[in-house]
């Protein structure tokens, strides 16, 4: 659906995008995931037409863009800002773009009606834009771009703006949406969870490079690098030594885990020099039972932090150099674990995450 | 919240009272003349509406005061239509340089009014500048006589003084304009000129509308241009006005034509905010 080859992006020296590859296929739920000055707003902006590819190209639906100004182009974009046309109302600013398709009058109003009633602000027509909620600028800017029936959805951090309640149904909602009509939705976001509740895929960027492209699960499991399992959620990286090749698996000494063997996926190249384990804290689980469960280790708790459902402990492991955080529901009480106390932890072989770098 | 308001007028009062009183004294004193007779060297004080008849019904100062109200109203379309491309240009492709747009706008305002006018006098002159230059061109044969002491001359020079007072109040329109809006435009399908007119244009009538008020309204009253480079057909009210405080003696009527003039100047601009809602409305 969109091709996007070798593109880049530079402003004078600075380099904003670097030989950026990438397939969004068509229906997909497609999110750009990178923290500030990633890149991933340029990298939109290129899509929907508002600025140039220094180098590159990029097409949608099999046709090129270059040098197509963003008028003419199949997609259409819920700005970050909304930028909701503040000299109209609601009604107006959704019928803005319909008068370049040709329609009667009451083919118009139907389509209007039609996205009104898709966001769920029917019978606020004729409020205006300037008098609208943050919610409500929302929903106007999404029903603005669906009422144009685009190819591409293209989405700037859509609910950045809006507070945390909100946001979480609005991702259950555009989620819900998109897979209604179907269309590529293509959103970048700067919240993990966010891209994580709603893409099919994710591509993660750094400095203006895509680090890895994955399905959410797999991202989140299986993430290639250090850089990208620390940006999605928490990772307790650990201290290896002697790490090898050995048939299917890397195997490693980690101090006060012993030896790990941790398997091969696919025909990844694998280079023990650069490769790292690491184990979510969500995967190390407070030992509560007297028997010594198959893998377990012990520590001392440095801290605890109370986050309502769960609870976080810094725990100390003998052997490695920096201590660990174990994330654990508070069903047991392990909100009342005492700060200083010794804590056995229990994990699963499986549970050890390899990065390639 | 009271108490804030009150201290709000307290540090305005000052100002305030010296603002009205150099503002409502002379109007009191010009409404009051209006309404008196001149007796030769003495003001009679007994009350006529005789002024106001004169004003309003010898037609000399009918078309004198319908002239005025028509090179103003030409003068500000003229200064706002030449002022906001200037505006827009420095507004959107400025730069770095806006500053010194800006300052630069501003440089003729370092020389005084008249030096400027007579500047036109010499441009449009029998053998000014323009006529030379068309001559020498051989767009011309002979010099042209109507572009100096003429009602264009007029129009051409009161749009030069103001064009600063027109550009300012646009450009600053102009900058407030959120630049997303034209984005979001242009996604929704909008080519350039449709973004001007349904985006930009409506945006920005605030400050056309404010550029418009600011040239029309102090241009009715100008007597200084048309004196220097009308002629007999550049003449306007202020003229007649000017007249009658001074050479006619008549402070009674000049007072009165003044106060029509600034009714019918405070109408016609009511009327003229009337018409741009009316036209932004209909644009949508």
């Amino acid at each position: 659906m969109i091709n996007i080859s070798n593109v880049g992006r530079r402003y004078g020296t600075f380099v904003a995008l670097e030989d950026i590859d990438l397939q969004i296929k068509a229906g997909e739920f497609f999110s750009l995931l990178g923290p500030s000055g990633c890149g991933k707003t340029t990298l939109l902006r290129l899509i929907g037409g508002f600025d140039v590819p220094s180098s590159g190209s990029i097409s949608i639906d099999g046709a090129p863009m270059s040098g197509v100004p963003a008028n003419h182009r199949p997609t259409n974009m819920v700005f970050q800002s909304y930028a909701i046309f503040p000299h109209l109302n609601v009604a107006e600013n959704v019928a803005f773009g319909l008068n370049i398709l040709n329609l009667t009058k009451a083919e118009k109003q139907a389509r209007v009606d039609e996205a009104l009633s898709r966001v769920r602000l029917v019978g606020l027509g004729s409020r205006m834009g300037s008098q609208l909620s943050g919610g409500q600028r929302q929903r106007v800017a999404l029903a603005r771009a669906l009422v144009m029936k685009p190819k591409v959805l293209l989405l700037d951090e859509p609910l950045s703006a809006l507070d945390k309640k909100l946001r979480e149904e609005m991702q259950v909602e555009l989620r819900q949406l998109q897979q209604d009509i179907g269309i590529t939705f293509v959103l970048v976001t700067h919240d993990q969870y966010e891209a994580l509740a709603m893409s099919d895929r994710i591509a993660v960027m750094f400095d203006g490079k895509i680090a890895q492209i994955a399905k959410p699960q797999e991202i989140y499991q299986n993430p290639t690098s250090r850089r990208v399992a620390d940006f999605l959620g928490g990772m307790n990286f650990l201290e290896t030594a002697n790490m090898r090749l050995l048939g299917e698996n890397v195997v490693a000494d980690v101090a006060g885990f012993g030896t790990i063997a941790n398997k091969r996926r696919g025909d990844e190249m694998i280079d023990p020099a650069k490769a790292t384990l690491g184990i979510r804290p969500e995967r190390l689980r407070i030992q509560w039972e007297d028997e010594k469960a198959k893998n377990e280790i012990s520590g001392k708790v440095l801290s605890r932090h109370y986050f309502g459902e769960v609870t976080n402990l810094v725990v100390q492991v003998e052997g490695q150099p920096r201590p660990l955080s174990v994330v654990e529901t508070n069903d047991f009480g392990a909100d009342g674990i005492p700060v200083g106390s010794l804590v056995r932890i229990a994990y699963d072989e499986d549970a050890f995450v390899l990065m390639k770098e | 919240m009271r108490s804030e308001a009150t201290r709000g007028w307290l540090v305005i009062s000052a100002p305030l009272l010296y603002a009205l009183l150099l503002l409502i004294g002379p109007i009191i004193v010009i409404l009051a003349n209006s309404f008196w007779t001149q007796d030769y060297l003495t003001i009679d004080r007994t009350f006529t509406l005789d002024n106001y008849r004169a004003a309003l019904g010898e037609p000399i100062y009918r078309d004198l005061l319908f002239r005025s109200l028509k090179v103003s109203a030409i003068v500000s379309v003229v200064t706002v239509i030449l002022a906001y491309p200037v505006a827009y240009f420095i507004s959107f492709h400025g730069g770095r340089a806006k500053g010194l747009w800006i300052f630069i706008i501003t440089v003729p305002f370092w020389t005084g009014y008249l030096l400027r006018i007579l500047s036109w006098k010499v441009i449009l002159g029998y053998k000014g500048v323009l006529n030379s230059a068309l001559l020498g061109l051989g767009v011309i044969s002979e010099p042209l006589e109507t572009l100096l002491y003429s009602l264009n001359a007029v129009i051409i020079t009161l749009a030069h003084s103001w064009a600063a007072f027109a550009i300012l109040p646009i450009y600053v329109s102009l900058e407030k304009l959120d630049r997303t809006l034209l984005e979001a435009a242009a996604d929704l399908g909008q080519g350039p000129i449709r973004q001007f007119l349904r985006v930009t244009l409506p945006l920005t009538l605030p400050g056309v509308i404010a550029a418009l008020l600011i040239v029309m309204i102090p241009t009715v009253g100008d007597y200084v241009t048309p004196k220097l480079v009308g002629g007999k057909d550049g003449v306007m009210i202020a003229n007649a006005i000017q007249v009658q405080f001074g050479k006619a003696s008549n402070w009674p009527l000049g007072a009165a034509l003044a106060v029509t003039t600034m009714i019918i100047v405070s109408m016609s601009a009511a009327l003229m905010v009337l018409a741009l809602q009316l036209f932004r409305r209909l644009m949508k």
